[in-house]
């Protein structure tokens, strides 16, 4: 019955993927994204599925879904906006743009807007160093960041 | 001299016609014609090529360590997972350049006897596992990657692997616990991956730099290749120019260049006018120079004399209005967050230097907190499983020797003279 927490193509994508792999279990990382595509977090019945669909011990997809930080164990805002602040993009001020996307949402760093909108979270280095300050809002990279910017990006999300 | 950058402003680069008519897929009919398996080793090994990804390890020596007979599959991963603070080559080429890429992955498995090669890429590069994925999927409409591969009998096939936020799936061992699914903390070594890799099988990971480097070497001849840069580093190199510098971006240079060039010519010098205060000259990982250390010539050796290493090349230059007490902190905040928790040293020893430079660069400093930065980074140093302990700790040495008195300065005064950016937060999720 968890089985329903996905859609038919999203379950055919994982077992596609799981069947390139000589082991079953090499698929978890690539089929734990899909899940998370899919129900927004990974839930402990996502997580469940997935160790079902790939014949591992729960706990174990339970280890890796703690270990990596772009796994999400707890539902997030629509938008997951994260700001880089290592040493180069903090050389360019990233610190001032998490300050000022928090003041701007009214949201502490690691939290999320009462409408559930925004999430805001601060990342390492993002491979963006030449450009920053830098951010990620769900896939997207946003680079050279100035408050100006910030709003424009804000300002144009669906 | 471009030998990885050449094409990279081409339009429609990405696609596989217009890599073609740039001359593209030439060296891969040339490895399978003119070289067998074994004479191609001995053609990179001959170029002088190493490793991008860090230590620098001869490219071709790596190679011949893989055993000629083996009742296991030889497998190759291509090393994507680009995430040391100051370096995004890899990216560049990903991204606007994919088949030279897959080309350089299609020679080196051609070498090596490779059926199934991986691209390891960091989760984070969405994009730019869309763009390998496209490429892969060209390569293989033109009869590069599949079945009997421009009629030579032999098999490939290339698959995109993701990770998921983890810079120390970047170490091989790490990366390969990744690839089969696990948590990515390092094996111990030995074995070592050419022998025990993935799946227990022989398994070569290169850095996706060194990878794009093949086909030019398969083109021109390694004597060519070894003909640039210095005798013991040859070729280009990719400079990732970060921090308070003019032009910031990744410039393709032979090795040796001078430091003091490369920031002053390439990258503009320092913005607003102002003074040079430090370099960090190979990623964050590296030893920092002071701005009267920076004539040195950015190739392995020279580095290495001047205490400090090439490193990924990610060139990260800090003005005078910084406090170093505070860069060092973020630096250590970073480490701390990437520690794999799997040996004591650095699981303790990384978080407790983060708190004692973030108390420092608070202004409430102790008296002994320099003595113990450094027995602490003394004692992870050389006492951890991989490099990534070594990695926090030297820094920390460098930083508080060669900045001592900045350092001093804020346990005397109990606050930071800088004061521009306060240390809100140097990590978190
Ligand atoms: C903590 C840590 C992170 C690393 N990250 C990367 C990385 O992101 N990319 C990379 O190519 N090598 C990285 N390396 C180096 C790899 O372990 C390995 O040496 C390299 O991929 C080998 O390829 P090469 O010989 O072509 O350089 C890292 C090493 C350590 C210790
Ligand atoms: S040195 Fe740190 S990152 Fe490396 S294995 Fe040990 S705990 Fe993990
Ligand atoms: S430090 Fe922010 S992208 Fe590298």
């Amino acid at each position: 019955m968890s089985e329903m927490i996905f859609r038919e193509e999203a379950l055919q994508e994982m077992e596609r993927i799981r069947n390139r792999y000589p082991d079953k279990r090499a698929a978890l990382i690539p089929v734990l994204h899909i899940a998370q595509r899919e129900a927004g977090y990974l839930s402990s019945d996502c997580k469940e599925m997935v160790a079902r669909l790939l014949d591992i011990p729960p706990v174990d997809v339970e280890g890796v879904a703690r270990f990596y930080t772009m796994f999400k164990n707890r539902r997030m805002g629509r938008y997951l906006i994260q700001v880089c602040t290592t040493l180069p993009c903090a050389l360019m001020g990233a610190e001032q743009m998490v300050d000022y996307l928090s003041h701007k949402l009214n949201v502490k760093v690691g939290g999320t807007t009462a409408d559930e909108r925004f999430s805001l979270v601060t990342v390492q280095c993002l491979a963006s160093c030449g450009t920053g300050p830098a951010m990620m809002i769900n896939g997207d990279h946003f680079e050279n960041l100035t408050p100006e910017k910030i709003d424009n990006i804000l300002a144009e999300l669906p | 001299m471009q030998i990885l950058l050449a094409n990279l402003d081409v339009p429609g680069q990405q696609e596989i016609e217009t890599y073609i008519n740039g001359g593209g897929y030439r060296g891969l009919r040339k490895a399978l014609a003119e070289f067998t398996p074994d004479q191609l080793i001995e053609e990179v090994k001959k170029s002088g090529l190493r490793g991008r990804g860090g230590a620098g390890f001869p490219t071709g020596l790596k190679w011949s360590f893989v055993p000629k007979e083996s009742s296991k599959p030889t497998y190759l991963c291509a090393n994507a997972d680009e995430g040391e603070p100051g370096t995004f080559k890899d990216r560049v080429i990903i991204e606007k350049d994919p088949h030279l890429l897959i080309e350089g992955i299609i020679i080196a498995s051609y070498a090596l006897k490779v059926k199934q090669a991986y691209i390891y890429i960091r989760g984070e590069m969405i994009r730019g596992a869309e763009i390998l994925h496209q490429a892969v999927n060209q390569a293989g409409e033109k009869g590069f990657l599949g079945r009997d591969i421009l009629g030579s009998g032999w098999d490939l096939d290339v698959l995109v692997h993701p990770g998921a936020g983890a810079y120390i799936c970047g170490e091989e061992t790490a990366l390969l616990e990744s690839l089969e699914g696990k948590r990515g903390q390092p094996r111990v070594k030995p074995p070592f991956p050419a022998l025990v890799g993935l799946y227990n099988s022989p398994t070569v990971i290169n850095n996706v730099e060194t990878l794009a480097n093949l086909p030019a070497i398969v083109n021109s001849g390694a004597a060519w290749f070894a003909g640039i840069g210095t005798k013991k580093s040859t070729g280009t190199k990719l400079f990732c120019l970060s921090g308070h510098i003019n032009r910031p971006g990744v410039v393709e240079l032979p090795m040796g260049i001078p430091l003091r060039e490369l920031i002053y010519e390439h990258g503009g010098g320092i913005r607003n006018g102002r003074e040079l205060k430090a370099v960090i000259p190979g990623g964050s990982s590296t030893p920092v120079l002071k701005a009267d250390e920076i004539d040195v010539n950015m190739d392995f050796e020279s580095l290495a004399a001047a205490g400090t290493m090439l490193g990924s090349g990610g060139v990260i230059v800090i003005d005078g209005t910084t406090c170093m007490v505070w860069a060092l902190a973020n630096l250590a905040g970073f480490y701390a967050h990437e520690s794999c928790g799997q040996c004591t040293p650095c699981r303790e020893g990384v978080p407790w230097i983060r708190d004692i430079l973030t108390r420092l660069e608070a202004g409430r400093g102790r008296a002994d907190d320099l003595e113990i930065l450094l027995d602490v980074a003394g004692n992870i140093s050389g006492n951890t499983l991989c490099p990534l302990g070594d990695a926090a700790a030297m820094p920390v040495e460098s930083f508080v020797t060669k900045f001592f008195d900045e350092f001093k300065g804020h346990i005397d005064g109990q606050c930071c003279p800088f004061k521009a950016q306060p240390l809100s937060r140097v990590a978190s999720g």
